[in-house]
C-alpha cells in the first residue's frame, strides 16, 4: 500500500508522518504542494506545520494548492485522507470537513503529551482502535480549538463523527473537547493531535499513534477485497 | 486609486480571545469604561483599472475570509459607504 505524505512550503512533520507510515508497513511516497499528480497513492496524509506560513488564516492558501485540488476530487471519491494539526485546518478550509480551527482559547501555543478518547471507529483511520480507548499522543498547536455552530456540532454528535475527544484536561477549548472528527463517508479524517508523533518508544510516549497508520492499511485491504475503495471499514 | 478595502471580522458569537486579551489590558492603562473589544482585518486590494466590486466580493469570499466563522463587509476606498456582504 502507498501512502502518500503532502509537502507544503512550511510544513513541518511531513517526514515524521512518512516515517509512521513506513513503521506501520506502507510505501511512503512524498508529495509535492506544487504537482497535481498524486502518483497512484492509495491514501493521503496532510501533515502537521505552517503551510504557506499559516498567513491569512491555518490552511486556507493551502487549500488552493495544485496538489490539493487532487485530493479534493478524490477525497469525494473515496480516497481516504487523513489531516494531522495544520492538516486538519486545510482539510476544514478545504470544505471536506465542517467547522474551523480557532485560536487557542488561552491564546498559549500548547505542547504536550495528551490523553485522547476514541469514539467512532468506524472511519478508514481509526478502525484498529475500540470506542472508549484511551490513547496518549502529543498534541502542539497555537490554533487548535475546534468551533462550529450548534447545530453543526450537534449533528457531527448524532452521527457518530467526533473520532476523539480530550480528556483529562481540554488543551486549547475546543467546543466539547472535540479532537477529531470524519466525514459522513469516514473516509476523511482531521485530528489536532499528532499520531506520527507516538509510533517509536524511543521518542514517542507511546505507540498509540501507530493504530491510525494501520487502520487505513486495514481499510485498504477491505477495499480491495471487496473491489471498492469505502473509507467506512465497519471493525 | 482603484482601491477596494475589505473588513474581516469573526462572526459574533465566534469568542475572540485576543480581543479579550486586548480589554483585559485597558485597566493596567487606566481605561475602565471598555466593555468589549473585537479584532479584526483589514485588507486593501488594489485593481490595475477600475475597481471592480464583485470580483473583490469573489475574493473575500473564497479566499479572505472563512464564512465558517468570519463575516466580511467591502468597500471602494474613496466611497465612505460601506456594503455589507
Amino acid at each position: 500500500m502507498r501512502i502518500g505524505v503532502v509537502t507544503f512550503p512550511g510544513s513541518l512533520d511531513d517526514g515524521d508522518a512518512a516515517r509512521a507510515a513506513r513503521i506501520a508497513g506502507a510505501e511512503a511516497v512524498r508529495l509535492w504542494h506544487g504537482d497535481p499528480d498524486l502518483h497512484g497513492v492509495d491514501a493521503v496524509v496532510l501533515p502537521g506545520g505552517f503551510s504557506y506560513g499559516d498567513y491569512l488564516r491555518c490552511g486556507a492558501i493551502a487549500r488552493f494548492a495544485p496538489v490539493m485540488e487532487s485530493i479534493i476530487d478524490a477525497a469525494r471519491g473515496g480516497l481516504p485522507v487523513l489531516g494531522i494539526c495544520n492538516g486538519f485546518q486545510v482539510l476544514c478550509e478545504a470544505h471536506l470537513l465542517p467547522g474551523a480551527l480557532t485560536r487557542n482559547q488561552h491564546l498559549h501555543f500548547r505542547n504536550r503529551d495528551q490523553w485522547l478518547k476514541v469514539e467512532a471507529t468506524n472511519t478508514a483511520w481509526t478502525n484498529r482502535f475500540t470506542p472508549g480507548q484511551e490513547i496518549l499522543i502529543p498534541v502542539k498547536n497555537g490554533e487548535g480549538c475546534f468551533v462550529a455552530d450548534q447545530r453543526t456540532l450537534d449533528s457531527l454528535e448524532a452521527e457518530g463523527r467526533v473520532i476523539a475527544r480530550y480528556i483529562r484536561g481540554n488543551p486549547n477549548g475546543s467546543q466539547r473537547d472535540i479532537a477529531g472528527i470524519t466525514n459522513e463517508a469516514g473516509n476523511v479524517v482531521g485530528i489536532m493531535p499528532h499520531p506520527e508523533h507516538a509510533v517509536e518508544a524511543l521518542t514517542g510516549p507511546s505507540l498509540d499513534g501507530l493504530g491510525f497508520f494501520t487502520s487505513v492499511l486495514r481499510a485498504l485491504a477491505g477495499a480491495t477485497a471487496d473491489g471498492q475503495l469505502a473509507g467506512g471499514q465497519q471493525r | 486609486m482603484a482601491r477596494v478595502v475589505v473588513d474581516v471580522m469573526l462572526k459574533p458569537e465566534i469568542l475572540d480571545p485576543q480581543g479579550q486579551a486586548v480589554a483585559n489590558a485597558l485597566p493596567r492603562l487606566g481605561v475602565t469604561d471598555v466593555s468589549s473589544v473585537r479584532i479584526g482585518r483589514r485588507i486593501e486590494i488594489d485593481f490595475a483599472g477600475e475597481p471592480d466590486l464583485d470580483r473583490a466580493r469573489e475574493i473575500a469570499d473564497k479566499l479572505l475570509a472563512n464564512p465558517v466563522i468570519e463575516d466580511f463587509e467591502i468597500r471602494v476606498a474613496e466611497d465612505a459607504a460601506a456594503e455589507v456582504a
